[in-house]
């Protein structure tokens, strides 16, 4: 956590480098050519979430780039614990947006030079101005273009104006919203307010990460039209009270049926029944869905609650190791992947790529909101949606264009957190 | 010469041992409670001593008195629920190892039934755990068999993410930490001193109360140990079986941790671990382990 690899080199980087410049020299020497891919292939050492990985993406970077994919998977609060204690345990991270408030001024990541990005020009305006369809969308939270950019490479202050010092490139983004279970609910929901409806007394769960919940509950206390928040990403410790005191008096009265933590957790609560509206990530949706359980995804006239992860380079990255990261980093922006991210219900980074690589009726169904021609598949082969099925949500514009604010930390998050365990506790 | 080295060899004996109680216990403990006393930030912490986590540990917690603030909420929660799994898996362990030494005449039978009660630790923790949701839930086989039975009409909630499910788990996972040590100790009992009790007119009950009991003393009080401390630092059998709706002093220290706020997850940490010594000094009055291992 403290700084403490500021002093040098470490024995083992420094034999790491050594390393790697004997075999360049080594090849140079041999053969005069010097070539990035004649000797070993490089491995970089990825980590992220498990949401953030597939083998499939590893697979395919190996066969187009020769670049070994190690993936390092933890969980959401450990990737930001992994950069700040062990910054040299990763050469490649994927990490999400609002943790940045906590990365950047710890000094383990350092910004990617934009000129080294091909499709930098191309990077959704969602992200890096918090546009859509050239109208802004919601911004409270820790929205992507507000840490978009570093002053300078080595800087711990985010820029207000684009410099060529990025701080994390996007890989996939998506707006969050409660799930619901139509079959067992039997009407139509419309608002974040439905959550602590006592129609569905012992029937309701959020998720219990403080950081992601406080939010979720946000939006709930205000289409209840109990608080006005100034920031939702940013309360006040009055706007905490009141947000806290909501959750507990409905935790009092019976409305959950339980919090979940983990992904799985979440899938299982929503299959069997124990839940029929909840806190949810779409690819638990889709999981729910597989097992032939209807599940909706349900959007809400208050917007969605977003969030967005991109790649982060550790500040202790260098030689061969960082030009093969970059050039990862541009692959995965070339569309292969952004395509694979959005038939999994993402979104990817580069629009107009990922369309390249997708069969229009894919495209037509993930990003235009239209009914399916064909049944559409998930990522595994197997059955997803039925041809004629519309996307829950409907189109790119219109989910994210209904963003009203962004998954953060904030500035009282020592706070927040004590006031989370008191209504955990209630 | 001779004197010299064999002064010494208890030690150099002893010495991996400490060596590894050092590195891997004594050092960390030091540096919790040190850390204890540092101040933190979202990304950093830095070396202070302040004694503002333990202040933010117990915040209004006198003065709110007689209601009870969140940290007391939470250790009373965890107590009770430390005191009915004791109870419980304390009766439990001592029946079951009762029947295995004193009701079991084969040796062979009895190795057998004691790894049976191993079973629970066969699947891993979540797996276990999810798989109370089939059993226990609202479309679960309980709850299907009752309502098929005409018992009730409505599914009963109560089963899990509750109380009971919570209490339920963490006896299934505790037992045998009672069963091994009170099975270890009564089976060094000297049968003839049951066959002297009966032989003095001593009736069953008389006999477990009067002998057995009291020589099983030491393994109750280590199986009680076990249980208390596992118990009370358990977070994620309360959290999934409670629907994470039950709080425990485990569960606020890893929601503190995942937070990024080290310094007053270790100061709950002290305190959590002050809490246990005390339970287990209060029980170390009662046997004295030493002497009768």
């Amino acid at each position: 956590m403290k700084k403490t690899d500021n002093v040098g080199i470490s024995r083992r980087t420094l034999l790491k480098g050594s390393a790697i410049t004997a075999g360049f020299i080594g090849t140079t020497v041999v053969t005069g050519f010097p070539a990035v891919h004649a000797d070993e292939p490089i491995t970089l050492r990825y980590l992220s979430t498990a949401t953030n990985q597939s083998p499939a993406i590893a697979a395919k970077a190996k066969e187009v780039l020769g670049i070994n994919i190690e993936y390092v998977t933890v969980t959401t609060d450990d990737v930001t614990k992994r950069i700040l204690t062990q910054p040299d345990s990763f050469d490649l991270v994927d990490s999400e947006y609002f943790q940045l408030k906590n990365l950047i001024p710890s000094g383990s990541l350092v910004g990617i030079d934009a000129k080294k990005i091909k499709l930098v020009d191309k990077l959704v305006p969602a992200l890096t101005q918090g546009k859509v369809n050239g109208k802004s969308i919601g911004d409270q939270g820790t929205a992507p273009h507000k840490v978009f950019y570093l002053e300078k490479q080595r800087g711990k202050t985010f820029a207000s104006e684009p410099t060529d010092w990025i701080t994390l490139i996007p890989t996939t983004y998506n707006a969050d919203t409660l799930g619901i279970r139509p079959d067992l609910i039997k009407r139509p929901i419309d608002s974040w307010a439905e959550l602590l409806n006592p129609e569905f007394k012992g029937k309701a769960a959020i998720l219990n990460i403080p950081s992601i919940g406080i939010m979720d509950a946000a939006m709930v206390n205000e289409a209840m039209g109990l608080v006005k928040y100034g920031d939702k990403g940013n309360m006040t410790k009055e706007e905490i009270d009141k947000t806290i005191a909501t959750l507990i008096e409905a935790k009092k009265a019976g409305q959950f049926r339980a919090f979940w933590s983990d992904f799985n957790e979440s899938v299982n609560l929503m299959a069997s029944g124990e839940t029929v509206i909840q806190s949810m990530w779409s690819p638990a949706v889709t999981a729910v869905r597989l097992k032939g359980i209807p599940c909706t995804f349900q959007p809400l006239k208050e917007g969605y609650r977003a969030w967005a992860a991109g790649f982060g380079l550790p500040k202790t990255l260098k030689g061969k190791k960082l030009d093969a990261a970059y050039e990862f980093i541009n692959w995965f922006l070339s569309g292969w992947a952004g395509a694979y991210l959005n038939r999994q219900g993402y979104y990817a980074a580069v629009l107009e790529t990922a369309k390249e690589n997708m069969q229009p009726y894919e495209w037509a169904f993930w990003m235009e909101g239209k009914p399916a021609e064909k049944d559409i598949m998930g990522p595994d082969g197997g059955l997803l949606e039925k041809a004629g099925t519309i996307r829950d949500g409907g189109s790119y514009d219109t989910r994210m264009g209904a963003v009203a604010c962004w998954n953060s930390i904030m500035d009282e998050n020592a706070y927040m957190v004590q006031k989370w365990n008191e209504f955990i506790a209630a | 010469m001779l004197d010299v080295k064999s002064r010494w060899t208890p030690y150099w004996q002893a010495a991996p041992l400490a060596f590894v109680f050092f590195v891997f216990f004594v050092l960390p403990l030091a540096i919790t409670f040190m850390v204890s006393f540092w101040t933190y930030t979202g990304y950093s912490i830095t070396p202070a001593f302040v004694a503002d986590n333990y202040v933010t540990a117990f915040d209004k917690c006198f003065a709110s008195l007689p209601d009870l603030c969140t940290t007391f909420r939470t250790y009373l929660s965890t107590l009770k629920f430390c005191l009915m799994v004791w109870l419980i898996t304390l009766v439990l362990g001592f029946t079951i190892a009762y029947y295995l030494v004193f009701e079991i005449k084969s040796p062979t039978t009895r190795i057998v039934l004691a790894l049976l009660t191993t079973i629970p630790f066969w699947t891993s923790n979540v797996i276990r755990m999810i798989s109370w949701i089939p059993l226990l839930g609202r479309n679960g086989l309980i709850n299907q068999a009752l309502m098929n039975a005409g018992i009730t009409s409505q599914p009963v909630d109560w089963l899990l993410y509750s109380s009971f499910s919570v209490t339920l788990s963490l006896v299934h996972i505790n037992t045998v930490f009672m069963i091994v040590p009170i099975l270890n100790s009564m089976s060094r009992i000297d049968k003839s001193l049951i066959e002297a009790a009966y032989d003095n007119g001593a009736g069953a009950w008389q006999t477990i109360w009067n002998v057995i009991i009291p020589l099983s003393k030491t393994g109750i009080a280590i199986g009680s140990i076990f249980v208390i401390t596992v118990v009370m630092g358990d977070f994620i059998s309360i959290g999934l079986m409670g629907g994470q709706q039950i709080a425990s002093a485990g569960k606020v220290i890893e929601t503190q941790i995942t937070a990024l706020q080290f310094p007053i997850a270790a100061a709950n940490a002290i305190v959590l671990l002050a809490v246990v010594l005390m339970i287990v000094w209060t029980l170390l009055r009662f046997v004295d382990i030493r002497k009768e291992l």
